[in-house]
C-alpha cells in the first residue's frame, strides 16, 4: 500500500537547486504528490516541502538518502515521523448563480472556509487545512460546477520550539 | 586583474592539473586563447567524446581529477556519454563547457543547449556560471566535490562573455558548503558489531569493489583478507584490489564471473562487501543472492546501503576511516581466524582449480582466451589493461591478470562502447612509464576510432588489440542463446581493413589470424616502441562463459570452457 510522507528539505538558495531536486526525483522515479518551495527565516536557505508517496520504508529511505546526496541539500527531516502540523491552501472557483449561491455560502461556513471573490456567475472559495479537509470541501462542492482549482501542496512545521534545521 | 579564461587556467594550475583534454569551438575561443598564451598542456582529441573518455582514463589510472574543455551546444552534448560513464563508475572529472553569452541564453541561439539541465542527472554536481566573480569559488568547489567522498563528474557551464570579463581574481583556500563536507566518519559501534559477527562466522568471503580503489585502501583489504584467511572475490571494477595470484583470490563474480566466485557467494555464511554497490550484473536474481550469508556492507554512500541488496550489518563511512579500525579489532580478537577458516578456504580454492576460466582449442584458430592469456603473460605487473565493452571486455576480465589497483580500466556500470581507445590514451598520458594495452572489439573500436589520429599526432604508446569476430559479439551471444540465432543487425561484414585504417591514421597495424602467431609474432609487436594496432581474428561463434542468464541465481550458471 502506498503511504505518504511530508519531507521538509532545506537547501541552499542558489540558482539551479530546483533543477537538481526535480532532476533527482525523475531519475530515481520517485512518486511525488506535491512539491512547494519558499524563502525561510534565513535568506540563503530555501525550504522545499515534498509529499512523497512510497510503498515501503526502504523506498522512503532511498528518497531521503538520495536527496541528501545532492550537494545543495543542507538537511532533510521527515515531518510525518515527528509531531507536526500540516496545512495546505486551496482556492476553488465555483459556478454560483442566484439559485445556489446561498447553499454554497452555507457549505463554506460549515468548512470554515472563506469567499475571497464574488462575481455575477461565480465565487472563489479559499480554504486552509489538512489534505483530508480540502478533499472534503472539493467533494461537497463538486455537486455544483467547479470551474477551477489551485492547490499549494502541503507544508508542515514540527510542534515545539526546535526548528527542522536543529533536529 | 585577469579575464575569466585566465582565471580558469590559473585555478587549474592551483588544483595541480597537468593536462586538459578538449576540443575548441566558438563559445570557448577566449579560453583557448588563454591556453595558447599560457602554453597550458592540452591534448586535442578528434571528438569531444574522445576528450571526456580520455580524461576518465587519465583519472582512473592516476587517481587525479580528469579535466575536459568543450564548446557549447553539440560540443557539450558530445560529452554526455562520457559524463554518464564516469558518474556511474564514480570517476572524478571536471568538465568546463562554454555556453552562449549571457544575453543570448534562452533565446535558442546558435549552438545553444541547456547543458546544466541535461547533465543534472548524470553529474555529482553542476554549475552554470553567468558572472566572472563566481568562477574562483565554483572551480574550487568543483574540484573539491569531484575528488572527495564518492568521486564523480562535475560540469561547469560558463557563459561565453564570462571568459572575456576582467575581474579581481582571488582563489579561495577552502570551500564553504553547508550541505557537503566531503568527510565521512561513521560510528565505531557499527564496526564492533561486524567484528562480533566475524568471530561467529565459519565461511567468510570478502567481496571487494571499486570503492576500495578510489579510496586507496587496497593494502588494508589485502591485510584483512590474510588476517581472516578468507577467500576474496571482486566486482568488475574491483579487479586489482587483490593481486591475481593471491591465495584464495577467485577472480570476479557475477554474470560472467568465475564459477568459484559465484558458488562461494552462494555458500558463504558471511559476505563482507566492501566499497561495492550490488549491480544487477553481480547479484543475479537478488532474491536468491547469498542465501546463507549474513551480509555486511562497508560503504561510504548511505544511499547504496539496502538499495539493491539488504545488508544485515552496515558500516557507513569512508573506508580510510573504517578499514583500519576493523583491521585492528580483528588483530585484537583472541581467535586464529586463518586456522579456523582453512578448511573453507581450501574448499573454495579447490572449486577455483576445478573450474578455472577456460576455453577449448580449435585447430589453428586464435581463441580469445588464449590471446588474452598470452598477452597477460607477456605483460609486466605495471601494465595497465583497458577495455571497451562486449565479449572482449569479459574475456579480458577473465584472462588478464591484474596485480594492482588502477591497472584495469573498464566502463562497468554504463558499459559504454567506444570508451576504450580514448581511455587508453588518457591512461598512457597519466602514466607514461606504464605499458598500456587496450582490448577492444571490431564493434567497439569503430565508435571512437577517430582517436587513432590523436594517438598518432602525440605518439601515445598504446597497443590496441582488436578481438575481431565480425559480429557485435555480446549481442550475438544473446541472440544465439535466447533469440533463436536471429543475428538481427549484429553481423559486421569484416570488410573494414583495420590494418589499413591504422596506417591511414599514422600508426602501425598488424594482423594475426593463426594460433602460432601468438608465439611467433605477438611478443615482438608488443615489445615495439610506439603505438600499434593488432587486428586479431577469432572465431565468430564464441560464447563468453560461464554465464548467469538474466533473472537466474548465481549458482545457476551455464558452464563450459568457451565453445561447447
Amino acid at each position: 500500500m502506498m503511504k505518504k510522507y511530508l519531507l521538509a528539505v532545506l537547501v541552499d538558495n542558489k540558482p539551479g537547486v530546483l533543477t537538481h531536486v526535480s532532476g533527482l526525483i525523475s531519475r530515481r522515479a520517485f512518486n511525488i504528490e506535491s512539491i512547494s518551495a519558499g524563502y525561510t527565516e534565513e535568506p540563503e536557505v530555501t525550504r522545499i516541502n515534498i509529499v512523497v508517496s512510497v510503498e515501503s520504508e526502504n523506498e522512503l529511505d532511498q528518497v531521503v538518502t538520495q536527496l541528501s546526496k545532492l550537494i545543495d541539500v543542507i538537511k532533510i527531516v521527515n515531518l510525518s515521523k515527528v509531531e507536526s502540523i500540516e496545512r495546505e491552501l486551496v482556492m476553488i472557483k465555483v459556478k454560483a448563480g442566484r439559485e445556489n449561491r446561498a447553499d454554497i455560502i452555507n457549505i463554506v461556513e460549515i468548512f470554515r472556509a472563506k469567499i475571497v471573490d464574488v462575481g455575477p456567475e461565480d465565487v472563489v472559495v479559499e480554504l486552509t487545512g489538512s489534505q483530508s479537509k480540502i478533499d472534503g470541501i472539493i467533494e461537497v462542492l463538486s455537486e455544483y460546477e467547479i470551474l477551477e482549482i489551485a492547490r499549494t501542496g502541503a507544508i508542515a512545521l514540527s510542534r515545539g520550539p526546535v526548528p527542522v534545521k536543529r533536529m | 586583474m585577469m579575464n575569466g579564461a585566465q582565471a580558469v587556467l590559473e585555478s587549474l594550475k592551483k588544483e595541480g592539473v597537468d593536462v586538459v583534454f578538449g576540443y575548441p569551438g566558438g563559445a570557448v575561443l577566449t579560453l583557448y586563447d588563454a591556453v595558447y598564451k599560457m602554453k597550458f598542456p592540452h591534448v586535442l582529441t578528434r571528438h569531444e567524446q574522445g576528450a571526456v573518455h580520455a580524461a576518465d582514463g587519465y583519472a582512473r589510472a592516476t587517481g587525479k581529477v580528469g579535466v575536459v574543455f568543450a564548446t557549447s551546444g553539440p560540443g557539450a552534448t558530445n560529452l554526455i556519454t562520457g559524463i554518464a560513464t564516469a558518474c556511474t563508475d564514480s570517476v572524478p572529472l571536471v568538465c568546463i563547457t562554454g555556453q552562449v553569452a549571457n544575453p543570448y541564453i534562452g533565446k535558442d541561439s546558435f549552438q545553444e543547449a541547456d547543458i546544466f539541465g541535461i547533465t543534472t542527472p548524470i553529474t555529482k554536481h553542476n554549475y552554470l556560471v553567468k558572472d566572472a566573480k563566481e568562477l574562483p569559488r565554483v572551480l574550487k568547489e568543483a574540484f573539491f566535490i569531484a575528488r572527495t567522498g564518492r568521486p564523480g563528474p562535475v560540469v561547469i557551464d560558463v557563459a561565453k562573455d564570462v571568459f572575456d570579463t576582467k575581474f579581481d581574481y582571488h582563489y579561495p583556500d577552502s570551500v564553504q558548503l553547508r550541505g557537503y563536507s566531503g568527510e565521512y566518519t561513521g560510528r565505531e559501534e557499527e564496526i564492533d558489531a561486524v567484528a562480533e559477527a566475524v568471530k561467529k562466522a565459519e565461511r567468510p568471503l570478502l567481496f571487494v569493489g571499486g570503492g576500495i580503489i578510489s579510496s586507496g585502501t587496497a593494502d588494508l583489504v589485502r591485510e584483512i583478507a590474510s588476517l581472516l584467511g578468507a577467500p576474496v572475490t571482486s566486482t568488475l571494477l574491483g579487479l586489482g584490489v587483490v593481486p591475481a595470484d593471491a591465495k584464495g583470490f577467485l577472480g570476479f563474480a557475477g554474470m560472467h564471473g568465475s564459477y568459484a566466485s559465484n558458488m562461494a557467494i552462494q555458500e558463504c555464511d558471511l559476505l563482507l562487501c566492501i566499497g561495492m554497490r550490488f549491480s544487477d550484473r553481480v547479484t543475479g536474481k537478488v532474491a536468491g543472492f547469498a542465501p546463507k550469508a549474513t551480509i555486511v556492507h562497508f560503504e561510504l554512500d548511505e544511499a547504496e546501503v539496502n538499495k539493491n541488496v539488504a545488508a544485515d550489518y552496515r558500516v557507513l563511512g569512508d573506508l580510510r576511516w573504517s578499514l583500519p579500525i576493523f583491521r585492528d579489532k580483528l588483530k585484537a580478537a583472541d581467535k586464529d581466524f586463518a586456522a579456523a577458516h582453512e578448511e573453507w578456504l581450501q574448499h573454495v580454492i579447490r572449486m577455483s582449480q576445478e573450474h578455472p576460466f577456460s576455453y577449448q582449442e580449435e585447430g589453428d584458430l586464435i581463441k580469445p582466451g588464449a590471446l588474452i592469456k598470452k598477452i597477460s603473460e607477456l605483460s609486466d605487473e605495471n601494465t595497465i589493461a583497458v577495455t571497451d565493452v562486449g565479449q572482449h571486455q569479459m574475456w579480458a576480465a577473465q584472462f588478464f591478470d591484474v596485480y594492482k589497483p588502477r591497472h584495469f580500466l573498464t566502463s562497468g556500470g554504463q558499459g559504454t562502447m567506444g570508451y576504450g581507445l580514448p581511455a587508453a590514451m588518457g591512461a598512457k598520458i597519466g602514466k607514461p612509464d606504464s605499458s598500456v594495452i587496450l582490448f577492444t572489439g571490431d564493434g567497439s573500436i569503430m565508435m571512437n576510432c577517430q582517436e587513432f589520429a590523436t594517438i598518432a599526432d602525440n605518439d601515445i604508446d598504446v597497443k590496441v588489440v582488436i578481438v575481431h569476430n565480425c559480429i557485435l559479439g555480446m549481442v550475438g551471444q544473446w541472440q544465439r542463446l535466447f533469440y533463436n540465432h536471429h543475428y538481427s543487425q549484429s553481423e559486421l561484414k569484416g570488410k573494414t581493413d583495420f590494418v589499413k585504417l591504422a596506417e591511414a591514421m599514422g600508426i602501425k597495424g598488424y594482423r594475426l589470424t593463426k594460433k602460432e602467431e601468438l608465439e611467433s609474432v605477438l611478443p615482438a609487436i608488443l615489445a615495439e616502441k610506439g603505438p600499434a594496432l593488432l587486428d586479431v581474428w577469432i572465431p565468430e561463434e564464441e560464447d563468453v562463459l560461464p554465464m548467469v542468464p538474466g533473472g537466474k541465481r548465481l549458482d545457476q550458471m551455464v558452464l563450459g570452457g568457451s565453445k561447447k
